[in-house]
């Protein structure tokens, strides 16, 4: 399934945090959206799955779900939001428990989706004897149980030390390279968006905009190394200099909204 | 590192001689433990104290009666089977304005919690009825119900009620917002929202307001009980006052602090169970 937003503009009272964005996420591809702090990227993710109404503009779904589908768009959070009451199959399960669904097949999502995220010896432990990166493991297997036709994933490593995000996105790679998810990956580091996405799409600063969008032809299992790195290295040039002074005002801005 | 300018001989402060010395230790106190044997052993020797100045005529029983003399009266209270009969008039009191008062105030104060209008037009009103101390209700409630039952067992649910609304309210408006975005990104219906995420998220702010209600609810069934009541602890303490019979009173005393405790330890039990993920 692909997932296309037309002319989105979001307003909050009279701050305009996106002007006339179109953006298409397309079948089996890891779209990253990158930005400085405050471009709205956040905003515009919560408005691509519905959970925030834009101003103006509109976003489709086209094509086909996925077999098994329950929850076409589907996120994965910052913050994990996790509820810290239930065990870690509790909190996998938790989307599949208002779905028509047999015990058995139940079951058998919850196991799949904690297999395919390496939590099946974890399974009984509650999230807070869990580290941040177990932590947001359950967040994707939580996902994935449903089976989404897109991921939305709203800056999913930020919250993670510098080891275990590159741990996390070395997963990510193989569950991709196994699955050919489509997702939508916002974040604000250009090493996550080299790394994971096929196309990069760069946000300006308040009021976001596109201001460019990049194809990356490598392909995912191929970044790595010292070779990887090289011929991404013109790529992360052009990159970081599109973004770099808005990054600077960005982070000289006083907060006051 | 920036390097700055080498210090000139002479000039600087007399050169310490680089002596060896421990650094010495800074951190610390500041985590008190508890001993269980301590605690027992201080409870007993302060009994023994009493018991001691009692017996040797320091105390006069009229004032203060002995340890003895009141286990004695609570012997004698247990053998005629007026215990039993003022435990249960104040424990059924007790659990039938507590449960009553606790049900009202978790349904309000999710709704306070949820939806705007009934906190634009309940919230209000709660903090202006939170204060009012619910004795000062009593007459009116005798006047209402009844000297009876009824009367004393809506103190007893008007004191409950407020604090368990508030304590519920506050839950309920302290549960991450992400955890209800989370539960709408997947499409959950709002029942399961309130059931699944809300609701065991304010639980300890509920349990804690537990606590809180208990202890008003203790105050106000010996409160209520001192006004024409038969049986009760309160009556029981009331009763033997006017008798100065100082030993059957403090009879009752020591059985309203058994109460208490034994509440405490009820709800320390449903804490650790209810909120073992912690």
């Amino acid at each position: 399934m692909e997932l296309r937003a037309t002319g989105i503009t979001h307003k909050y009272d009279d701050l305009t945090a996106l002007e006339a964005v179109d953006l298409h996420a397309r079948e089996g591809e890891i779209l990253a959206l990158i930005g400085p702090s405050g471009c709205g990227k956040s905003t515009l993710l919560g408005i691509l799955g519905g959970l925030l109404q834009p101003s103006e503009g509109r976003v489709e779904m086209q094509g086909a779900l996925p077999e098994g589908c329950l929850n076409p768009l589907t996120y994965v959070f910052q913050d994990f939001a996790l509820l810290p009451w239930r065990s870690v199959r509790g909190n996998v399960r938790l989307p599949l428990e208002h779905h028509q669904l047999t015990s058995d097949e139940r079951r058998e999502r919850v196991e799949d989706a904690l297999a395919r995220t390496g939590l099946t010896d974890f399974a009984g432990a509650y999230v807070r004897q869990l580290s941040g990166g177990m932590r947001q493991r359950v967040g994707i297997a939580r996902a994935l149980a449903v089976k989404p036709a897109v991921l939305l994933m709203d800056e999913p490593l930020s919250a993670l030390d510098a080891q275990t995000r590159n741990l996390l996105m070395e997963d990510f790679v193989g569950l991709w390279l196994r699955e050919k998810l489509t997702a939508v990956y916002v974040t604000h580091n250009l090493d996550e968006a080299l790394r994971l996405a096929h196309r990069v799409v760069v946000l300006s600063r308040r009021p976001g905009r596109v201001r460019e969008e990049i194809i990356i032809d490598v392909p995912l299992d191929e970044r790595q190394g010292t070779a990887g790195l090289l011929e991404l290295a013109p790529l992360r040039e052009r990159l970081w200099a599109l973004i770099r002074d808005e990054a600077q005002t960005a982070e000289l801005e006083l907060a006051d909204v | 590192m920036s390097e700055g300018p080498l210090p000139k001989e002479g000039t600087a402060a007399p050169t310490r001689q680089a002596a060896s010395r421990a650094v010495p230790f800074r951190g610390g106190g500041f985590a008190p433990s508890s001993h269980r044997a301590a605690a027992w052993i201080a409870f007993a020797a302060v009994i023994a104290a009493w018991q001691f100045g009692s017996s040797m005529g320091y105390i006069h029983p009229l004032t203060l009666p002995s340890p003895e003399e009141i286990l004695t009266a609570l012997a004698d209270l247990a053998r005629s089977g007026d215990l039993w009969r003022h435990l249960s008039a104040s424990l059924g009191r007790l659990a039938m304005g507590w449960s009553l008062g606790t049900l009202a105030g978790l349904a309000v104060g999710l709704a306070l919690g949820m939806f705007s209008i009934a906190r634009s037009v309940g919230l209000p009103f709660v903090s202006a009825l939170f204060p009012i101390p619910k004795i000062a209700l009593l007459p009116l409630f005798i006047i209402w119900f009844g000297i009876g039952e009824p009367s004393k067992v809506a103190t007893i649910l008007f004191g409950v009620f407020f604090p368990t609304v508030i304590n519920t309210y506050s839950g309920v408006d302290n549960v991450a917002r992400s955890l209800i975005r989370m539960g709408q990104s997947f499409d959950m219906p709002t029942r399961d929202i309130v059931f699944k995420v809300v609701f065991p998220g304010a639980m300890p702010a509920i349990l804690s307001g537990f606590r809180i209600s208990a202890s008003i609810a203790i105050v106000l069934l010996v409160a209520a009980e001192m006004i024409g009541a038969e049986w009760g602890v309160g009556a029981l303490v009331l009763a033997a006052g006017n008798l100065m019979q100082t030993d059957y009173l403090i009879a009752g005393v020591v059985l309203l602090s058994l109460i208490g405790l034994t509440i405490g330890i009820v709800l320390s039990r449903l804490e650790a169970l209810l909120l073992r993920w912690r």
